[in-house]
């Protein structure tokens, strides 16, 4: 059963987390994530959840509650943004080597400073290395989506990692779309009841977590955390077709738009990718053969799958809604370079930073990309690795 | 001729964004003319924070630093160790001050540091619409308590001045309102003495201005200036909980 309705982005993950019915909640108000949780305590307000929630004084004592909570055998949700996200550095890898299933919309928005509250990815990409799980959407129905279906890669037995579930702020978290919402037993269902292997007073065993660990075993458990993000490649991909079996929706790790014949294609993430795929129509019906990936799990980063995608690619850009300021371009753009090595590529890869601190980037914007690229093509030169897309010289 | 009233010196012709009957506008005014009095806008560094008064520093006619949210008071630390002959003042909300960064709060005024804080108590998050703040009073309702602030959940109000003046190094703490000319008049005073203080090295100097959110409240202008008498007042006390004798 589903529903469809018109709502914001905020709106949809709060009504995602009123599904999901959380055990605890806690958070501090950041533009433009506020609506979420403020959504979200009114149904608390109204019984609607059963949600222990819990106005703390900052995101790190957010977290460091989240952390606490998810410790304790419970489902623990926060939600932020920029500025936000930045103040929980510490605890995000706390709860990522804790190996603590936490639950966190992240709505990106540009990372102080300058001080800005519009859309870019610096704050998410920031946190990349944190060991959290980031799936990213192109619109509310995604970012619906990928609500729903965190715990269940996150809880899951091989995973045991927090998930962070990102959208554009303000461009989805505040603009209306039609999407499906589904039956709220059917969220319960498909989520399925937590029962954690290890928490806090499991008297038949207890445990201490987050000890010091030195020279002895630290290292393990860095590896254990990393053979973790392995598996939790392989849980994105079956919980999205399970997802998928529920509602006919969905992809595991990217979308390919009219990407089989392409010679010129865009990698992006985000709420652009709509508008790259608005490009690539015009450029189709040009007879320009222009193709898209968009990517829905950034980390753990599907390398192999993505060059396998883009491998009937002669030249592509990487977009970028954030510098890395390694003077070599975006992280994204590293990544994908990086895979495309590992696979014996040939593929001419450019980058282009586009859209930072909510900068609109428009479908001739992209289309002017696609441009470039052809000129790449037939003239076999790149002039530029890495360039700036919509700003100011 | 005598000029007896129009812009203060220390103010720029920009136009307050804040909106109709908050009292913001009120005390950057009191700020301003203090520094106007004491003759030291060349001699001051204003410290803006995150929430409504994000844009202080377009309205201060002086050198502003835009702060992360709740780190002005350690900010003004590095400035005043810097430039200890000028003078640094914090312009804070109650989720900057009170909030975020508490720990900052508690200790600059540990430390004694030599800065001057005016702390704006409105018990709501203004900028982000209406949250319920720290400052929350009991059974005060905010988009995220919208039944009220319930004490068994959400715990009490937090008075940050009788907190902050069992600290030795915060020398001056005084709570105020700008809820009637009198107690204007009495604000300006108090503000005036926390940087008197500063100006003469004794420590840390803090003026709680109780404020009114008219927009997040629910209220007119005038029922939430009446609403601040009635509920803020009584559980904020109003005047001075320490001073030192050398600025009297």
């Amino acid at each position: 059963m589903s529903n469809q309705v018109a709502l914001t982005g905020n709106e949809a993950i709060a009504n995602a987390m009123r599904q999901i019915n959380p055990d605890v909640v806690a958070a501090y108000p950041i533009t433009p994530q506020t609506e979420i949780v403020q959504i979200f305590s009114q149904f608390v307000a109204d019984g609607e959840v059963d949600t222990d929630f819990v106005t703390v004084e900052s995101e790190h004592s957010a977290m460091s509650a989240s952390v606490g909570a998810s410790a304790s055998g419970a489902r623990a949700m926060t939600a932020t943004a920029a500025n936000g996200l930045a103040l929980m550095w510490e605890i995000l890898y706390i709860a990522a080597s804790t190996r603590l299933p936490i639950v966190m919309p992240v709505v990106n928005r540009a990372l102080s400073g300058p001080i800005n509250i519009h859309c870019d990815h610096s704050d998410s990409m920031g946190a990349r290395d944190s060991g959290w799980i980031q799936l990213y959407a192109e619109n509310a129905q995604e970012a619906y989506d990928n609500t729903i279906q965190a715990f269940k890669i996150g809880e899951h037995e091989d995973v045991k990692l927090p998930v962070m579930v990102n959208m554009d702020g303000f461009i989805i978290s505040h603009a209306v779309e039609n999407f499906n919402i589904l039956a709220d037993e059917d969220v319960q269902e498909f989520i399925g009841e937590y029962n954690p292997e290890h928490t806090l007073l499991d008297a038949e065993n207890p445990i201490t977590v987050g000890p010091i660990d030195l020279q002895d075993y630290y290292f393990e458990h860095k590896r254990q955390q990393s053979e973790a993000v392995k598996h939790a490649k392989k849980v994105v991909a079956e919980v999205a077709e399970e997802y998928n079996e529920l509602t006919g929706r969905g992809f595991s790790y990217f979308e390919e738009y009219k990407l089989d014949d392409a010679e010129v294609g865009i990698v992006a993430l985000g709420s652009t990718t709509g508008t790259a795929k608005a490009a690539v129509d015009n450029l189709r019906d040009e007879g320009i053969k222009a193709g898209l990936l968009k990517l829905r799990l950034y980390r753990p980063f599907p390398a192999e799958e993505i060059t396998e995608a883009l491998s009937n690619l002669k030249v592509l850009a990487v977009l970028d809604r954030a510098e890395t300021f390694s003077d070599t371009g975006g992280p994204v753009f590293a990544d994908i370079r990086s895979a495309l090595y590992n696979a014996d590529s040939e593929i001419e890869a450019v980058n282009y930073i586009y859209g930072l601190g909510g900068r609109d980037t428009q479908v001739d914007e992209i289309e002017a990309v696609y441009k470039d690229l052809q000129d790449i093509l037939e003239s076999g030169e790149v002039e530029e690795r890495v360039q700036y897309l919509g700003v100011r010289e | 001729m005598e000029e007896l009233a129009g812009r203060p010196k220390s103010l720029t012709e920009q136009e307050f964004h804040y909106c109709p009957g908050c009292t913001h506008g009120i005390v950057h005014r009191l700020v301003a003319e203090v520094i106007d009095e004491l003759d030291i806008q060349e001699q001051t560094i204003g410290i803006a924070p995150v929430g409504c008064a994000v844009l202080a520093y377009d309205y201060f006619d002086l050198d502003m630093l835009e702060a992360a949210h709740g780190r002005p008071p350690a900010v003004a630390t590095g400035i005043k160790r810097v430039h200890p002959d000028k003078v640094v003042f914090t312009y804070q909300g109650d989720g900057d001050y009170a909030s975020i960064g508490t720990a900052e709060s508690v200790h600059a005024a540990s430390r004694g540091e030599r800065i001057t804080t005016v702390f704006i108590n409105n018990a709501i998050y203004g900028m982000t619409g209406g949250q319920m703040a720290p400052t929350t009073l009991e059974g005060q309702k905010a988009t995220t308590a919208p039944r009220g602030r319930d004490t068994k959940e959400a715990g009490f109000p937090l008075q940050m001045s009788e907190m902050l003046a069992t600290l030795e190094g915060a020398v001056y703490v005084a709570r105020v309102s700008v809820d009637t000319p009198q107690r204007i008049k009495q604000a300006k005073e108090a503000i005036k003495k926390a940087f008197k203080v500063q100006l003469k090295g004794l420590g840390y100097a803090l003026v709680e201005v109780l404020s009114t959110c008219p927009t997040n409240w629910g209220l007119s202008p005038q029922q939430a200036l009446d609403w601040l008498e009635d509920n803020m007042i009584p559980y904020y006390p109003l005047g001075e909980l320490k001073s030192v004798g050398e600025v009297e």
